[in-house]
């Protein structure tokens, strides 16, 4: 394991922040911590990185126990949210600084510095900005020479506290293919914190979700996408529409298909799960197609049923062309199936 | 709505923001006259007076042996109190920016307590304390240290009115900067020294400067509090402004104002370098946002 983290607990006063986390993430993985704010995942990796003491427990980096370890003891490059880049000093010297405060027998010479220096910007593909000062960059810029600069000290872990957050949607799209990629090129252990899912899903091999200080699953995407552990892992990932049959007059969803099983009266329904048809003559439609939007190559259709009461509104997912082919308007009937639910309690 | 046009709008407006001629002269020449009656009027008559008997007494009555007495001691207390008020200053800023206690509000006030406390107030608390009927002189005059009317009275004094002139400047600055350019020279192998040295200070470089400016001209030109704990000892526990005063009271007139026209140089001095200081600091900042 490269790190682990053990019956770990923080609080802040009468706040809980850390519940009790034990989490291990294997060597090489690019690990995201997700959750809403005020979950605990910036307090955890801090307390990882050392930047923060935890109440309880223990933190391992590659097996050494770091708990009481000082954060510059601990090997670890840190990424900030708003990049933290020492704004008196150029892009070049923000790099060399790691290299510059190192004991002087373990320090380079200034030649190799120099070098070392030039590939992390060219790794970064902005060497080109090595004698701007920090405010003449943008927020992508930026955060890419955060990154270098914490490459600089050739860290074990790497540890980025919501990287994305403060960058344009378009910038952001581009850095996390980008991150991705050099992950996969120098294949350090890395965890980042995000509250934004589709992020989790896109960029990380593992996901952790975490809730009110506790871990809710661990796993990869796609476990989490398909298997969610809980009703508040299904809600926070992806879209759902959600039926609880004690609340809601249910024979209509059981005509749809939606039989109740025995682990739970709530389900949990996908968008594209649900699969919307032409009425046939001798079926009893109940469900009116309302509104639709395009989200690209998929169309989000929201559908009422306004005989059952209170009026229901449910979600569907389906691709462009197959709707297209259905030939529906606003305000027409259609049929309702489903084809699969999670259910909890 | 859109019957107002774009220009008579934009006149109008400037018509409201600038005030009729009469107006803007009349406040300039108010402006100026007030400074030129209350401050370069005083200044002028400072180096009058002071040349009055000529450039020779002038110059003899500044290398009397008690003027250069008074100059030297004052030299010696800028060269104590200015150093251990910046330790003090910087210390009390970290502090205060960057750590979360009980009674931290209690602190920032009490800082600025020699702002609103009369020096003859400060001068005297060390007098009720150190003084020979005070609640610690007895014990200091049986071990043969002398506080009152020595030395380091006046150190203890100036002490007190310098205090808060660093912390003054540190403490909005160190709050704005914050804490994470620190956190990140820590995690890239830092220690608290190099972060200190090369990450905290070169942020608050022209904060402290001209703390350490203001501070210093406080130190040297400071009457009230020195006065009541230095005793007047000619040659011995005169300052500058002290040596100015005891002159002018035996109506040696010209080392009077031969004394008060090197603190109006000082005066001069400290205003030059906080000007070269605000503009390096102006230059700092185009070179770093030119594009």
């Amino acid at each position: 394991m490269s790190i682990s983290v053990n019956h770990l607990s923080k609080h802040f006063g009468a706040f809980t922040a850390l519940d009790n986390i034990n989490l291990d993430i294997p060597e090489g993985e690019l690990v995201a911590l997700l959750g809403p704010s005020g979950c605990g995942k910036t307090t955890l990796l801090r307390i990882i990185a050392g930047l923060e003491q935890a109440d309880q427990g223990d933190v391992f980096l590659k097996g050494d126990k770091v708990t009481d370890k000082p954060v510059k003891n601990r090997q670890i490059g840190f990424v900030f949210q708003h990049y933290a880049l020492f704004r008196h000093m150029s892009v070049f010297e923000n790099v060399a600084f790691g290299l510059r405060v190192k004991p002087r027998r373990e320090r380079l010479s200034e030649a190799d510095i120099t070098k070392k220096v030039h590939t992390l910007l060219e790794l970064v593909q902005l060497d080109w900005l090595h004698d701007r000062y920090p405010d003449q960059l943008s927020g992508g810029q930026r955060q890419r020479i955060a990154l270098a600069r914490a490459l600089a000290v050739e860290p074990s872990v790497l540890l980025l506290d919501e990287p994305f957050g403060a960058l344009d949607a378009s910038v952001r799209k581009d850095l996390r293919q980008w991150l991705r990629n050099l992950h996969h090129d120098l294949n350090v252990t890395s965890i980042f914190v995000t509250h934004d899912q589709e992020e989790a899903m896109e960029v990380a091999s593992q996901v952790v979700v975490l809730n009110h200080g506790r871990i809710e699953q661990q796993g990869s995407p796609s476990d989490i996408y398909d298997h969610p552990a809980n009703a508040f892992v299904s809600r926070f990932i992806g879209q759902t529409n959600i039926f609880d049959l004690d609340q809601q007059d249910n024979d209509w969803l059981q005509t749809a298909g939606l039989l109740t099983p025995q682990q739970g009266k709530i389900a949990h329904v996908r968008p594209h799960d649900i699969v919307i048809e032409k009425p046939t003559a001798d079926s009893d439609a109940f469900v009116t197609l309302k509104d639709w939007q395009h989200l690209g190559s998929l169309i989000r259709i929201e559908l009422v049923n306004s005989a059952s009461n209170p009026a229901v509104s449910v979600y569907a997912e389906m691709p462009n062309d197959q709707f297209k082919r259905l030939h529906l308007n606003r305000g027409d009937k259609v049929d309702l199936r489903i084809r699969h639910a999670h259910w909890f309690h | 709505m859109n019957a107002i046009s774009a220009p008579s709008f934009i006149a109008s407006k400037k018509l409201t923001l600038s005030d009729p001629d009469w107006v803007r002269y009349a406040l300039i020449g108010l402006t100026l006259s007030i400074i030129g009656l209350f401050l370069v009027l005083p200044l002028l008559t400072v180096l009058v007076e002071a040349f009055a008997k000529g450039w020779t007494t002038y110059s003899s009555s500044l290398t009397h042996p008690d003027a250069l007495a008074s100059m030297r001691l004052t030299l010696l207390i800028a060269l104590i109190t200015v150093p251990l008020t910046t330790v003090f200053g910087v210390s009390a800023a970290w502090a205060i920016a960057r750590f979360d206690f009980r009674g931290k509000s209690l602190l920032t006030t009490l800082i600025d307590l020699p702002f609103s406390v009369s020096p003859v107030i400060a001068g005297l608390i060390y007098v009720l304390i150190f003084g020979a009927q005070g609640w610690l002189g007895p014990w200091f005059s049986e071990h043969d240290i002398k506080i009152i009317f020595a030395v380091p009275g006046i150190i203890l004094a100036t002490l007190f009115v310098t205090f808060p002139f660093v912390a003054r400047e540190l403490i909005p600055l160190m709050q704005e900067i914050g804490h994470e350019e620190e956190e990140a020279a820590l995690s890239l192998g830092a220690s608290g020294w190099q972060t200190f040295f090369k990450v905290t200070i070169p942020n608050v470089k022209w904060g402290l400067l001209n703390g350490v400016l203001l501070c210093n001209a406080r130190a040297m030109g400071e009457f009230g509090a020195v006065s009541v704990v230095s005793g007047h000892i000619r040659g011995l526990t005169n300052t500058l402004p002290l040596h100015v005063e005891v002159s002018y009271n035996e109506y040696d007139f010209v080392g009077s104002f031969a004394g008060a026209s090197l603190l109006a140089a000082l005066a001069v001095v400290t205003l030059v370098f906080k000007t070269v200081l605000e503009w390096k600091q102006n230059q700092d900042k185009k070179l770093k946002a030119k594009g």
